[in-house]
């Protein structure tokens, strides 16, 4: 069987038929910006375009002069889409809508000129931005895996074999040896970017060293850390990088099967991830006889079905094998015995993405990148109260600092405002991260720096909190994810962590006293130690890194019966500020329990023990006269 | 009648998996797109064609929350309650629906079988926080009157 196109001809096809472009329009399409409606602004683009007569092109087929529309991932400014960039000129326009299709083609591309409106404005300053290099949430990023995912249309082999993919591969399959791959990747530094950091080079050459008749490579897509979509946005745009790196390390490793394992509540991931399978298969890198090498690789496509765990490898293993995602004690660690017993990679999709640009660049330039204990750029899923949130990308030793104030642009606070002063805390990592305070924020980050102060880079999540969060709500929070996604297979997982967040609720609800403090203290220990996996022995970072960096705040909840962000509802109270009360007794009527009592045209008073803090009274009050403290 | 249909579906998923155990979860996930849960006598079904236990159908089927042995509505509407949404206030869209849907914790289908909600634990749409799933449709940055509005629409979709 030979069905084999030469990439190289592919390469300059693509090239050929993309000549007559004279413009081309690039409609984000990554979850967020197709919540916001981009596919059906895709579609007005095309239909006003033929309207006018021009020749809007879908798919760069044939040698034709014309309008090129193309979809692309998640280009990661999220919170701005739908994002709409012209090229050649790279002129980026934000929260477009369907109205501003027509104008947007009247005047850029028809024409030369700018839709003023729909440039990027800061909001601290209210400068405008027209080109996306200078907008400063890219401008001070460093997009290395992320560079082709906003531009490339993930639906399009040619166009990402034009950018010079899978030439990595082809070489990988014909004309480096197995040892000789290992050991670029050794070189290059690169470690596992699902949170363990495990240097990638060697995970592969233990593979390798390990003879058996069957291997298996497998790309987790298990994406489970709330507050993370780093990967998902790699799957959804760029899915051939993922397909290429798989088999580069297939040829490293000797292995002829390979599973993505998406997670099930990514179905565009999915979708896009299958369909590039298809279109590499149609094109003959993969299958049989790859690039003519007289080898094989061939990729199934599994969705999971809604496990946490399930992100840890030997339980994503057990549920490829159909089992319940329970992880199993190591060793023996899947270089030995993984998937089916066989000897098995198993990477996360970032590492995968990252192995195709590596090879090519060398791993040297790929050293230059971030620091020498950790090569190369990290993406960080970047949320909360922030100006900018979204997908971005730092070289390793970045400060935290630099992304909260110069990417991100700024804290905001419990209304939406800059005012410079809300920062709180920053939850780094996930689940199994810690939140880090004011005096970190200049920390280089890597995974000995943040190991160092009780986080961990983890997949990559980054939230910023500000003020009117609290820190005690923020590890309970936490502590209900962990204890509700524990497998149950480890008693102190199981126990342990629904007795942790026993006593969280306890304190966020007024009940708890000192003791309930270092209970919880001794448990965390517990818990870490006990476990099997990484979730349960993670699950209580949250716990102890507040604990580390704000117990006072821990303290006022169970001394002073105080929530100081006021979040924690059974600690609030309610008072009646007596020279704003004017006694119009509408409040006493609102109030389901009847706690406000006063004479008529008098300050009233509420009774502290009858009141259920509904806030009943303070939705009602016109004299903004009463408070929670 | 109904019943021979129901596993002439069933009979055709495990086929197209060549009946092989490994595959059990695409299996599970195909007979759920089907019939909306897991029916007791269509996983005893599975269990049997794959000659396997019916309670190691039933773990996987326990484990994994993607799977549900009791019917859903029409449209499950996932409210996203991962650390993003969380800190930008997803409960309470959550109370919201809940209130305009007339839900209880112990029941969160509402008794026409159109809608189900259930809590996940992140969408990954952190950059359109607080968010929502219908189906496979996501709907974001919302707050208790804009959730309400696109169940409304839902509804009224449903009514022409």
């Amino acid at each position: 069987m030979c069905n084999y196109i030469p990439i190289e001809e592919a390469k300059k096809t693509y090239e050929k038929n993309a000549k007559g472009v004279i413009k081309r329009v690039v409609i984000c399409s990554g979850t967020g910006c197709v919540a916001n409606g981009s596919l059906d602004i895709k579609d007005k683009f095309l239909e006003i375009l033929n309207n006018l007569g021009h020749n809007a092109i879908v798919e760069l087929k044939k040698e034709e002069e014309g309008i090129h529309i193309s979809g692309s991932g998640c280009q990661g400014f999220c919170q701005m889409g739908p994002l709409v960039t012209i090229l050649p000129e790279k002129i980026m326009y934000c929260k477009v809508s369907i109205e501003d299709v027509e104008e947007i083609v009247n005047e850029s591309i028809v024409n030369d000129g700018l839709v003023e409106r729909l440039v990027y404005e800061l909001p601290s300053t209210g400068e405008k931005y027209a080109k996306q290099d200078d907008i400063p949430f890219y401008a001070k990023q460093d997009r290395f895996i992320l560079k082709q995912c906003g531009m490339l249309n993930p639906e399009d082999i040619n166009e990402f074999i034009a950018q010079g993919g899978y030439e990595a591969a082809k070489k990988a399959c014909t004309v480096l040896g197995q040892e000789e791959i290992c050991n670029v990747i050794q070189d290059s530094g690169l470690k596992g970017r699902g949170g363990g950091g495990f240097p990638t080079g060697l995970k592969w050459e233990f593979t390798r060293r390990n003879e058996s008749d069957k291997k298996y490579v497998i790309c987790n897509g298990d994406e489970g850390d709330p507050g993370a979509f780093m990967d998902r946005s790699v799957m959804e745009g760029n899915p051939h990088s993922i397909i290429e790196g798989m088999l580069v390390c297939a040829m490293a490793i000797g292995a002829d099967e390979g599973y993505v394992y998406v997670r099930a509540e990514y179905p565009l991931a999915v979708k896009r991830v299958k369909h590039a399978v298809e279109a590499a298969e149609k094109a003959g890198i993969l299958g049989d006889n790859i690039f003519n090498s007289g080898k094989s690789f061939k990729i199934t496509v599994m969705e999971g079905a809604g496990a946490f765990v399930c992100g840890e490898e030997t339980a994503l293993m057990s549920s490829i094998e159909g089992n319940r995602g329970m992880p199993m004690p190591k060793p023996p660690f899947p270089a030995e015995k993984g998937l089916f017993g066989k000897p098995t990679v198993i990477n996360n999709v970032e590492t995968l993405a990252s192995i195709g640009p590596i090879m090519q660049m060398g791993p040297d330039k790929f050293k230059s990148l971030g620091m020498e204990t950790a090569t190369g750029t990290k993406t960080f899923a970047l949320t909360g109260h922030v100006v900018n949130t979204g997908l971005i990308e730092v070289p390793f030793g970045t400060t935290l600092r630099h992304i909260i104030a110069n990417i991100a642009g700024g804290v905001v606070d419990a209304e939406g405002n800059i005012v410079g002063t809300d920062f709180k805390s920053v939850q780094i990592g996930g689940p199994s991260g810690g939140c880090l305070t004011q005096e970190h924020l200049d920390l280089p980050l890597d995974y000995d720096s943040l190991k160092s102060v009780g986080a961990m880079v983890g997949s990559g999540g980054l939230v910023v909190m500000n003020k009117s969060t609290c820190m005690v709500e923020i590890a309970r929070y936490f502590m209900e994810f962990t204890q509700n996604e524990s497998c149950g297979k480890c008693v102190v997982c199981r126990e342990g962590t629904k007795q942790m967040l026993n006593l969280l609720t306890d304190i966020t609800e007024g009940r708890a006293t000192v003791d309930t403090i270092n209970l919880l203290e001794e448990l965390a220990k517990v818990v870490q130690k006990g476990s099997l996996c990484a979730l349960g022995k993670t699950a209580p970072n949250p716990v102890i890194s507040t604990l580390k960096y704000f117990r006072d705040e821990y303290m006022e909840h169970v001394t002073d019966k105080k929530c100081r962000a006021g979040e924690c509802d059974a600690l609030k109270n309610y008072k009646v500020i007596e020279n704003k009360c004017i006694g119009c007794g509408l409040c006493a009527r609102k109030c389901p329990v009847n706690a406000i009592e006063g004479e008529k045209k008098k300050p009233h008073l509420i009774d502290v023990d009858k009141c259920i803090k509904c806030g009943a009274c303070i939705d009602s009050c016109k004299f903004s006269a009463i408070i929670v403290e | 009648m109904e019943k021979i249909r129901k596993f002439e579906r069933v009979c055709e998923i495990i086929n197209e998996y060549n009946y092989d155990a490994s595959k059990l979860i695409p299996i599970l996930s195909a007979v759920q797109d089907e019939y909306r849960y897991l029916p007791e006598e269509v996983m005893t079904f599975v269990a049997t064609s794959l000659n396997v236990a019916p309670a190691k159908v039933f773990g996987v089927a326990s484990f994994y929350s993607h799977y549900t042995l009791k019917p859903k509505g029409k449209y499950v509407v996932k409210i996203c309650d991962g650390t993003a949404c969380h800190v930008k206030k997803s409960m309470d869209v959550l109370d919201a629906i809940k209130e305009f849907l007339n839900l209880t914790d112990d029941d969160m289908t509402t008794n026409d079988m159109m809608f189900t909600v259930e809590t996940v634990s992140c969408l990954g749409t952190c950059g359109l926080a607080p968010a929502i799933m219908v189906n496979d449709k996501v709907y974001g940055l919302l707050d208790r009157e804009k959730v309400v509005k696109v169940l409304e629409n839902i509804k009224a979709g449903e009514e022409e």
